[in-house]
């Protein structure tokens, strides 16, 4: 459901950063997700598609960069890929004993947009 | 041609949050953001909270819910200064609710504030709205699975209560097994289990709290806004 608002916060820094770099057409817009933060790209696909009719950034690609998070075990050090819902033991040796590193980030890192001598 | 950008997604809402945060500040009040998911016990937290305050700690409290004011009026009774912001079928609180909210606060008699947030363990963790804690309530008959299935929430909480501490035996809620869940994204994080029904584990609770107050009080450059 936060993903309406999350798309309107992608919606306007896209077009805010095309705005400041004379307003042409977005082509695509890069966003990269941590794994620990819940946001689910196809809503915010869905919502974009609606959201940005009309504007400069019609027609856009979203391209999501996931930033995984790792689980590793403090007993046997195996490192292993951590979604919800989070694995209790380490497959490898069992121990419960697990720290997960990722991130909650969810940030524009780039867009796209059309070059100049490409414009109609 | 690529534009580099590299902003928060939900900078608007960031920016809106400091704005919160600075009127907190120069007013010199302490702000929890209370999340949970629905029927946890924010409510009855914030009330065995209020409850136990030394009487120079004076509470306020603003409740986010999606349509009713049973639990304003619940905090109203008790001649607690409360708003009550509902937000339709909106899942979270967000940082111009919070703008908007205070306008109707005497923050001025505020010396701690607490945040209702939407009964969710999902989207509020996303939303700054300007507060100095983030407090996750958890509570015994919701399982103990919760802190594997959220962790983005608990990786967010800078205290995790366990409520209705006095029911872990009749669910079989092994606090263990959580507790490891919360410390995989969270280590060491205050963990208070509590129950606001018997009062036992609050005073731990409380006194952790002061503490975090009483040094806001006498600083006031906290940086980390949530």
């Amino acid at each position: 459901m936060h993903e309406l608002a999350v798309t309107e916060g992608i919606l306007k820094t896209a077009i805010e950063a095309s705005q400041k770099n004379g307003a042409r057409p977005i082509t695509a817009i890069h966003l990269v997700i941590g794994e620990l933060s819940s946001i689910v790209d196809d809503s915010i696909q869905f919502y974009f598609d609606l959201l940005s009719k009309g504007t400069l950034a019609e027609n856009a690609a979203l391209r999501f960069r996931r930033e995984p998070s790792v689980a590793i075990c403090r007993d046997c050090a195996h490192q292993f890929n951590a979604t919800a819902p989070l694995e209790p033991q380490c497959p490898q040796c069992g121990s419960a004993r697990l720290q997960v590193k990722g991130s909650r980030e969810f940030f524009i890192e780039s867009i796209e947009v059309e070059d100049e001598n490409t414009r109609r | 041609m690529k534009i580099p950008v590299v902003k928060n997604i939900l900078n608007a809402n960031d920016q809106i949050a400091a704005d919160n945060r600075a009127t907190f500040d120069e007013l010199g009040v302490f702000v929890v953001n209370v999340m949970a998911s629905p029927g946890a016990g924010k409510t009855s937290v914030i009330l065995a909270t209020t409850e136990r305050l030394p009487k120079d700690v004076r509470p306020g409290v603003i409740e986010g819910d999606l349509a009713s004011r049973i639990d304003a009026d619940t905090i109203a009774a008790r001649n607690i200064p409360v708003v009550q912001i509902n937000t339709g079928s909106g899942c979270h609180l967000d940082a111009p609710m919070i703008r908007g909210a205070i306008l109707n606060l005497p923050l001025d008699a505020i010396d701690l504030l607490f945040i209702e947030n939407v009964g969710n363990l999902v989207c509020p963790a996303e939303f700054k709205l300007g507060a100095n804690l983030a407090v996750v309530v958890a509570s015994a008959p919701e399982g103990h699975d919760k802190s594997y299935k959220y962790p983005g929430i608990f990786a967010a909480a800078d205290a995790v209560i366990l409520n209705k501490a006095d029911l872990l035996q009749v669910f079989e809620f092994d606090i263990e097994y959580f507790r490891r869940g919360i410390e995989m994204v969270n280590p060491n994080v205050p963990f208070f289990p509590i129950s606001c029904r018997t009062g036992a584990g609050v005073d731990a609770w409380l006194a952790w709290l002061l503490e975090k107050q009483k040094s806001f009080a006498e600083d006031r450059n906290q940086s980390v806004i949530v």
